[in-house]
């Protein structure tokens, strides 16, 4: 229940998911992880205790940056790439705002990599949400910088040739304090992780894994599908062990810097040895750690809050300088600001 | 006993002095600091400073030869002066930079304690320029300025490194009591700079003492000279360079307007200042936000409009290029932003530390799709004040981008600024809803503009972006003839601007042979010369632009009332191409695009020439 304001009337209102339903036509393709990112969104929004005229959602171009159109609140469709510039303009100029962007895996990390990076180090109090499809889908299908090796696609018919970036790895290098990941097979999972994006006081950087049915379907089949699922996906709960597996038969254990799968069905380890998940881990080596586990063989893919940390936000301590400064001098006529400084005054008569 | 020798004190009008030396060697702090001092004093002033992009380039070399001009007077000027009536060389290179431009038969005040054989070579000197014929027909005052620093700073202890680098104050010193300059506001200035730095704040002080009593004490100097206080017009002034001026601008527009100020820039040679400057003002509340690059700046802006502030970003040429598609965005989603340009010499990096107005094209034309932008140019240090105060109001009242053209003439060049009371800016309207107002987002105004619904108001919750709009309602819309529609309806509305604009004045006759047109920072060698040719007999007239899209709605009458326009501007000639496209006419140019801003005599010559040379 929130308390909202309408011109003098005060009223509390619940606000639902249709509350959040724009008008427009939502025009993803059928079958796009899009949807149900979006209509979890529009299920969730209403708990995070923000009256709809706060939320600004931003996006740049692309399939996922569309998103602004279909939410009913304020929003910016920016160009491309730019999505978290454009927010932290809005965050700055007013702090109060809960300002949120929706971003792709060529948006944010190729054309945006730079803002991205940039934004995560200043930690501005802003939520980017990346649709990670591993491809272009607006452009009709070239591979993007998460695209694993040797992706054949429009652009590259003979197999790509770079290597993909690990978003949540770029997060942590530049000092993310939130950093999660989910995908778009599993509702309550995301609606979970963006309801802790959402209570986050800083940069909250959310991955999903979004099937492309278009251009790169079945991307993430090993981690949606029943009959392998549970030997592909780690969920990580905070103060839980790390188990996974059809029967939770198997664990993570880490050897030094050196994580290892072991199964606990054949008595060698024990739910006891397992490496225990701590989402507020003051160190991010163990959340580095799991970034890795996408790139190594027989590893489990993990979902969930990697890790988060408590630091003052951008826009925090640019209001603190502020405050600070204004509390130190009092001037404020016209005439003492614009006429300070070294000035002499000519009277009538010349000098 | 120290007998005082007594000076003779000969009256000027108008005097023109050049600092030069190395620039490590503090060149334009001296330059400023004199600068001050004479506009405390009330005279007239005009500067330009003129350094290398380089900061430290080796020294002695010529290529690491900074200057400081500075033109002042008791009468109303316009430009920095064509040619230095005096120039002070703090070394060899320094002076075989600038001997070339100074006045014939004009003063050469040396520091002699650098001519040595290094330097000597560092110049490229093949023999002592102090003692062969290179001096001829100059008035040559060899000082021994290092020596003389060293000797008064004997009982300071810094070190020796130190000594020299108090110089500069001691060639200050010695400005000072020749031009008969209060050196107190100097005295003050090296105090409050240096407290915490006791030893170094005694020996720039001793060292601008000694300087100034080296002038009374020494045989060195006969003469001193006095300048008048100018008889401006009467008020409250401080000297303020362009860059200065822009910040104060968007200070007081955002005073005026109850709205909060927001900077999102990136630094660049020569618009930085104008960051720095508003970084001092977060007392106000400002927000400066240094971006990550000039995109960000850009974007971070549109971010801050939407959001209900005076968004501003500052820039030159290369960063308006990389702003562009964002100013694109910000003419899309109709959004109020002010975006300066500091043009500097183009293209790529080109000239930075130079002036140029070669973006005049880049300000109309440069952007995707019909993307029109209100662009004004400023004419004088103190008119960025004036335009970048416009350009706010402007943007709010039409919810617009706007482009400001500076250059780096006008962001580094002062003169005297009248500080206006409040009452005399002009009232900033803006269109933002109230809760309860009847909303969509792109409905209109009698001027067009569409309402500013600031995230936060309950009920105007509503989606902006590139993608084209349907009207009225603000739906993303494939409409062909929608589009068309809003094409239409965006050029309209910044055309009407032109309601806002004054009609540009002609000085001189109103109908005739010859008229130069002007814009931007042109203004005052025009002007000069201008006067400098009606003088003689000439009939000529004179136009400046200050809004160049739209013009000024008399444009295009002033110009047919002329059977010839010349339009002189540091460019091949892009103001010209827009006036006969518009107007259909033949147009004449004048262009220069050396880095340097026009001489008067330069433009004056050419005006002669065209009228049939000397009668
Ligand atoms: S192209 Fe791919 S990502 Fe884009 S809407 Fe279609 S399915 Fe979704």
């Amino acid at each position: 229940m929130i308390t909202q304001n309408f011109g003098n009337a005060i009223k509390e209102v619940q606000l639902t998911a249709k509350d959040f339903q724009s008008s427009q036509e939502v025009k993803w393709c059928p079958g796009c992880g899009d949807y149900s990112i979006l209509a979890q969104m529009q299920r969730v929004a209403p708990t995070f205790e923000v009256s709809k005229e706060n939320f600004v959602w931003v996006s740049g171009i692309g399939c996922s940056s569309r998103f602004p159109y279909y939410m009913d609140t304020y929003g910016i469709h920016g160009i491309h790439g730019r999505a978290t510039a454009i927010a932290t303009g809005v965050k700055l100029s007013n702090p109060n705002l809960s300002v949120w962007v929706a971003t792709g895996d060529g948006d944010a990390l190729s054309i945006g990599g730079n803002h991205f990076i940039h934004t995560v180090r200043r930690n501005v109090g802003i939520k980017i949400i990346l649709f990670n499809n591993k491809i272009y889908g607006l452009t009709k299908g070239q591979y993007s910088p998460t695209s694993e090796q040797g992706k054949k696609t429009k652009s590259t018919p003979f197999g790509s040739v770079d290597y993909p970036f690990n978003p949540l790895r770029v997060a942590l290098g530049v000092g993310a304090t939130f950093v999660a990941r989910s995908i778009d097979r599993e509702p309550k999972h995301m609606q979970d992780m963006m309801k802790k994006a959402a209570e986050h006081n800083g940069t909250a950087f959310l991955e999903i894994y979004q099937n492309c049915n278009i251009f790169n379907d079945g991307a993430y089949a090993n981690l949606t599908e029943k009959e392998t699922k549970a030997e592909h996906v780690i969920i990580l709960e905070d103060k839980q062990p790390l188990v996974f597996g059809n029967n939770k038969d198997k664990g993570i254990v880490l050897d030094g810097f050196t994580p290892k799968v072991v199964s606990l069905a054949d008595g060698k380890y024990s739910i006891n040895d397992l490496w225990v998940h701590d989402e507020n881990d003051l160190s991010p080596v163990r959340a580095f750690i799991l970034t890795q586990f996408t790139e190594l063989d027989d590893f489990p893919t993990p979902l969930g809050l990697f890790r988060k940390e408590v630091k003052p936000t951008f826009e925090d301590l640019v209001d603190e300088q502020i405050n600070e400064l204004k509390a130190l001098k009092k001037t404020s006529t016209f005439d003492e600001i614009i006429g300070g400084g070294n000035t002499w005054t000519i009277s009538g008569n010349g000098k | 006993m120290i007998e005082k020798i007594e000076k003779k004190v000969q009256k000027l009008d108008d005097v023109t002095v050049r600092f030069a030396g190395d620039s490590g060697d503090g060149m334009q702090l001296t330059g400023t600091q004199f600068s001050t001092s004479t506009a405390l004093f009330g005279n007239d002033l005009s500067t330009l400073p003129d350094y290398p992009a380089e900061i430290r380039a080796p020294a002695g070399s010529l290529h690491g030869v900074s200057g400081f001009q500075l033109h002042f007077s008791s009468n109303d000027i316009d430009t920095p002066g064509d040619s230095p009536d005096v120039l002070v060389a703090m070394n060899p290179a320094a002076l075989k930079v600038n001997l070339k431009d100074l006045k014939k038969g004009g003063t050469i005040i040396v520091n002699v304690s650098s001519f040595d054989a290094k330097n000597l070579q560092l110049a490229k000197y093949e023999s002592n320029p102090l003692e062969d014929e290179t001096l001829k027909g100059y008035n040559v005052v060899q000082v021994p300025m290092t020596k003389a620093t060293f000797h008064a700073l004997d009982e300071v202890a810094v070190s020796m490194k130190e000594k020299d680098r108090c110089k500069n104050f001691f060639a200050l010193g010695l400005m000072f009591w020749l031009f008969s300059r209060p050196i107190d506001g100097t005295v003050k200035w090296i105090e409050d700079k240096f407290k915490s730095k006791p030893l170094i704040l005694e020996a720039n002080k001793k060292s601008l003492l000694a300087g100034y009593h080296y002038g009374e004490m020494t045989e060195v100097f006969t003469t001193r000279f006095f300048i008048e206080p100018a008889k401006l017009p009467p008020g409250k002034y401080k000297n303020i360079s362009g860059n200065e001026a822009v910040a104060l601008g968007f200070i007081a527009a955002s005073y005026k307007s109850e709205l909060p100020l927001f900077l999102g820039s990136y630094p660049i040679t020569p618009a930085s200042e104008i960051l720095h400057e508003l970084s001092h003002y977060k007392y106000l509340g400002v927000k400066t936000f240094q971006a990550e690059d000039e995109i960000a700046a850009m974007c971070s802006c549109i971010g801050a409009a939407f959001t209900g502030s005076v968004s501003v970003t500052t820039t030159s040429g290369p960063g308006l290029a990389l702003k562009m598609e964002a100013i694109g965005l910000g003419v899309m989603t109709e959004l109020p932003i002010v975006i300066v340009d500091v043009q500097r010499g183009g293209p790529s990096t080109g000239l930075p530390t130079k002036t140029e107005q070669s973006d005049l094209f880049q300000a109309v034309y440069g952007r995707n799709g019909e993307c029109p932008v209100c662009v004004l140019a400023a004419a004088t240090p103190t008119d960025c004040f004036t335009l970048a105060y416009e350009a706010v109001r402007i943007a709010i009242k039409y919810m617009t981008p706007v482009i400001l053209l500076t250059d780096g003439y006008l962001a580094q060049g002062s003169e005297p600024f009248r500080i206006p009371e409040e009452s005399e800016m002009p009232e900033i309207i803006n269109n933002i809803v109230k809760p309860g107002d009847e909303y969509y987002p792109y409905s209109r105004n009698e001027n067009l503009s569409r309402p500013w619904a600031l995230p936060g108001t309950p009920g105007f919750e509503h989606r902006i972006g590139g993608l084209e709009k349907s009207h009225i309602y603000g739906h993303v819309s494939y409409v062909p003839e929608n589009h068309e529609f809003m094409v239409n309806l965006r050029q309209e509305k910044v055309d009407k601007i032109q309601q806002e604009i004054p009609d540009i004045a002609v000085r001189g006759e109103q109908e005739g042979d010859l008229l130069v047109l002007g814009w931007g920072s042109t203004y005052g060698a025009i002007n000069e010369a201008v006067t400098r040719v009606r003088e003689q007999g000439y009939k000529v007239s004179q136009a400046h632009m200050r809004y160049i899209y739209p013009v000024a709605p008399n444009l295009g009458n002033v110009i047919k009332n002329f059977k010839r326009v010349l339009i002189p501007e540091l460019n091949l000639g892009q103001m010209a191409t827009i006036i006969r496209s518009k107007f259909l006419i033949e147009v004449l140019q004048l262009n220069k695009v050396q880095g340097l801003p026009f001489k008067a005599s330069e433009i004056e010559n050419h005006i002669i020439n065209l009228l049939g040379g000397k009668q």
